[in-house]
């Protein structure tokens, strides 16, 4: 991929996250969805010591891959619980809020134990190798989470614009990574799927921010208009 | 194979979140009511119907772009589009689904309307800020 394009797609996305962050700010609504901004605020710190290595070593130093890895991990995790945090705002107000807390760490230390046994099976790297099935393996059982968490959204006919819009964004990004992901695998050589698998990266954040400009925590949408199929 | 199989399944779901992002989308402009003169621009009388959105979106073409607008848009030509694949092929032997994506893209033209309505409420609101200074 050529390097120009990619640093676009790349200040893109971090712009958008920016902006996230001072629209949520902005609108007084940066506690309320505290997860999500600080999983956006990572991003940002992400995105300046992948820039710094990038910078300091070269695209193909082992530090730029440490970085590179090493920040992946971390950022899936942090988006692991800013899906956690929306399960809380859907099931919130029913008390669930202690069992979704524990539920979310069994889970994850399932992930994280499960990745680690895979790795050691199967690798002499050990250390990047792992971060990199871990964040695989995160974004499996996220699309799973988010699966459910719609499913939940439509069967306890959630009305809150904000949270649906967050939860059908959420979906689209997983679901939209995972076939390019697998798209990738099929046919790596096609420039435009690489430029694809990129740009899908600045999807998540401009359709979060735009969700938190335009609408309130006051706006309210008809649950059963969200189904095709009326019931 | 594994990666064919979950590019299968991933773009199933990916059209399901799709297709529910943008009934949200619709969702969220249908308690708009649309101005007189909307409705008098585009001829929609109170109900959209599917042949209205091409024309709509012709119309948004002459108006300034709304900031808050973002992609909604778009996502939605694309939503109208599938649309349009569906009628020229499933439709055909399933006339429910004739139906039920007559309603849908009915829906698609609403929205555009909605967006034609706030691009020239925000127009006004520009040109009114203009005469001011």
């Amino acid at each position: 991929m050529p390097v120009s394009v990619g640093l676009i797609i790349w200040y893109l996305g971090l712009a958008f996250e920016l902006g996230f962050v001072v629209c949520s700010v902005a609108r007084g609504s940066f506690f309320r969805y505290i997860f999500l901004n600080l999983y956006f605020v990572l991003a940002l710190l992400s995105g300046a010591a992948r820039y710094w290595a990038l910078s300091a070593f070269g695209l193909r130093s082992d530090q730029y891959m440490y970085v590179y890895y090493y920040t992946d991990a971390l950022l899936t995790i942090a988006l692991f619980l800013a899906l956690i945090s929306l399960f809380s705002h859907v099931f919130g107000e029913l008390g669930f809020g202690k069992h979704i807390r524990l539920g979310a760490v069994v889970l994850l230390s399932g992930t994280v134990l499960f990745s680690f046994g895979v790795v050691t099976q199967s690798s002499s790297r050990l250390s990047t190798t792992f971060a990199y099935e871990l964040s695989q393996n995160l974004y499996f059982v996220g699309l799973v989470l988010t699966y459910i968490l719609w499913g939940a959204v439509l069967k306890l006919r959630e009305t809150r614009t904000r949270i649906v819009q967050f939860v059908l964004a959420l979906g689209l990004y997983f679901s939209a990574y995972a076939a390019s992901y697998a798209l990738l695998n099929l046919a790596d050589k096609f420039i435009l799927i690489q430029y694809l698998s990129q740009a899908l990266g600045c999807f998540l954040p401009l359709s979060w921010t735009l969700t938190m400009w335009r609408y309130t925590d006051e706006s309210r949408i008809v649950p059963a208009q969200l189904v095709a199929v009326p019931r | 194979m594994m990666a064919a199989l979950i590019f299968v399944i991933s773009l199933t779901t990916l059209l399901m979140f799709f297709v529910s992002y943008c009934r949200s989308l619709m969702a969220s402009s249908s308690r708009h009511v649309l101005s007189e003169e909307v409705r008098d621009v585009t001829g929609i009388p109170s109900e959209a119907s599917g042949r209205d959105f091409r024309r709509v979106v012709q119309l948004l073409q002459l108006c300034p772009e709304e900031p808050r607008e973002g992609t909604g848009l778009q996502a939605m030509g694309l939503y109208f589009a599938l649309l349009n694949v569906l009628q020229k092929t499933v439709a055909r032997i399933a006339p429910s689904v004739q139906t039920w994506a007559d309603h849908e893209q009915a829906g698609c033209g609403y929205f555009a309307a909605v967006a034609l309505d706030r691009r020239i409420a925000y127009s006004r609101e520009m040109l009114a800020q203009q005469a001011e200074l």
